[in-house]
C-alpha cells in the first residue's frame, strides 16, 4: 500500500502508511488522550509545583501533609484527576518512544504500556487514598 | 566511514533550539515517568501511619536526594513549559518566530521553579 517515491522510516511511521483503518483510527485516539491529558495534567501541575514550593519551607512532616490533606474532598478530588491524566498521558508517551527506538509498534508494547497505565493507576489511587482518606495518625 | 556513522557525527541537526527542547521534553518525561510509580509507593507509607512517611521523609534530608528533589521539580516544570509549547503549536498553529522565545522562557521558567523550590529546601 505504500506509495512510491515517499521516504520510509520514522515519515513513513509518522503517517501510518500502510497500516489497517483501525489501527489509525486507534492511533488518532491515543494522540487525542495524549493531548486531552496534556491538558489537565498541565493545570495540575501549576498547583502541584505551587504546592510544593509553598509546603517545603521550614521542613516537610507527615503530620503537616496529612494535615492538608486527610478529609478534604478537594484534594481528593484534585490528586485522583491527576493520577487518571498521569496513568493516560505516561505510558503513551513512553510507548511513542520504544516505538521510534524499536522502528514501529507492536502488540507487546501495547500490552506493556497498559500494564504500565495500570500500575500507576492503581499505585496512585492507593496513594491518593492514603493521603486524604487512610488512618493511622 | 559508514553512511549511517556520518548521520551519527553529525551535530548539524541538534546545533539549535528545537532539538535541545525535543531531547530534553524527551528525558524530562522519562525520568518522571521512571520517578512516579516510586513517588506513590512512598505516598502510600501513610496507610500504615504518619511514623512510617515521616521515616521516608528523614531519608530525604540526605543532601543527594536534596539535589534530586530540586532536579525533579526541574524535569515537571520543564515538562510543563515544553507541553505548553506543543499544544500552542499543534491547535494554536505553527509560529516559527515565536520559538526560540517560547523554549527560553520555557527554560527559564523551570530555572525559577527549581531554584525557588531549592531556597524554599534548605
Amino acid at each position: 500500500m505504500s506509495a512510491p517515491g515517499r521516504p520510509k522510516g520514522e515519515y513513513r511511521s509518522a503517517q501510518h502508511e500502510g497500516t489497517p483503518m483501525s489501527l489509525q483510527r486507534s492511533q488518532s485516539l491515543l494522540w487525542l488522550a495524549q493531548r486531552g491529558s496534556a491538558v489537565v495534567l498541565a493545570l495540575c501541575v501549576v498547583v502541584h509545583l505551587a504546592t510544593m514550593i509553598f509546603a517545603v519551607r521550614g521542613g516537610l512532616t507527615a503530620a503537616e501533609i496529612l494535615g492538608r490533606t486527610r478529609g478534604s474532598v478537594v484534594w481528593a478530588v484534585f490528586y485522583a484527576v491527576f493520577v487518571l491524566g498521569v496513568a493516560i498521558h505516561a505510558p503513551i508517551g513512553l510507548r511513542a518512544i520504544v516505538a521510534e527506538i524499536r522502528g514501529g509498534h507492536g502488540r507487546g508494547i501495547d500490552m506493556a504500556m497498559l500494564a504500565f497505565a495500570a500500575v500507576l493507576l492503581a499505585l496512585g489511587l492507593r496513594a491518593v487514598y492514603a493521603v486524604t482518606a487512610g488512618t493511622g495518625t | 566511514m559508514s553512511e549511517s556513522a556520518i548521520r551519527r557525527n553529525d551535530g548539524r541537526a541538534r546545533g539549535h533550539a528545537g532539538w535541545w527542547a525535543f531531547a530534553v521534553h524527551r528525558l524530562s518525561g522519562l525520568g518522571l515517568a521512571i520517578f512516579l510509580p516510586a513517588h506513590f509507593l512512598v505516598l502510600g507509607q501513610a496507610l500504615t501511619g504518619a511514623e512510617a512517611l515521616d521515616g521516608v521523609l528523614a531519608w530525604t534530608e540526605m543532601p543527594l536526594v536534596k539535589v534530586s528533589e530540586v532536579a525533579l521539580v526541574f524535569m515537571l516544570a520543564v515538562h510543563l513549559g515544553g507541553g505548553l509549547r506543543l499544544l500552542l503549536a499543534e491547535f494554536g498553529g505553527w509560529r516559527a518566530a515565536w520559538q526560540p522565545a517560547l523554549i527560553a522562557a520555557t527554560g527559564g521558567g523551570a530555572v525559577s521553579c527549581a531554584l525557588l523550590f531549592a531556597l524554599n529546601l534548605v
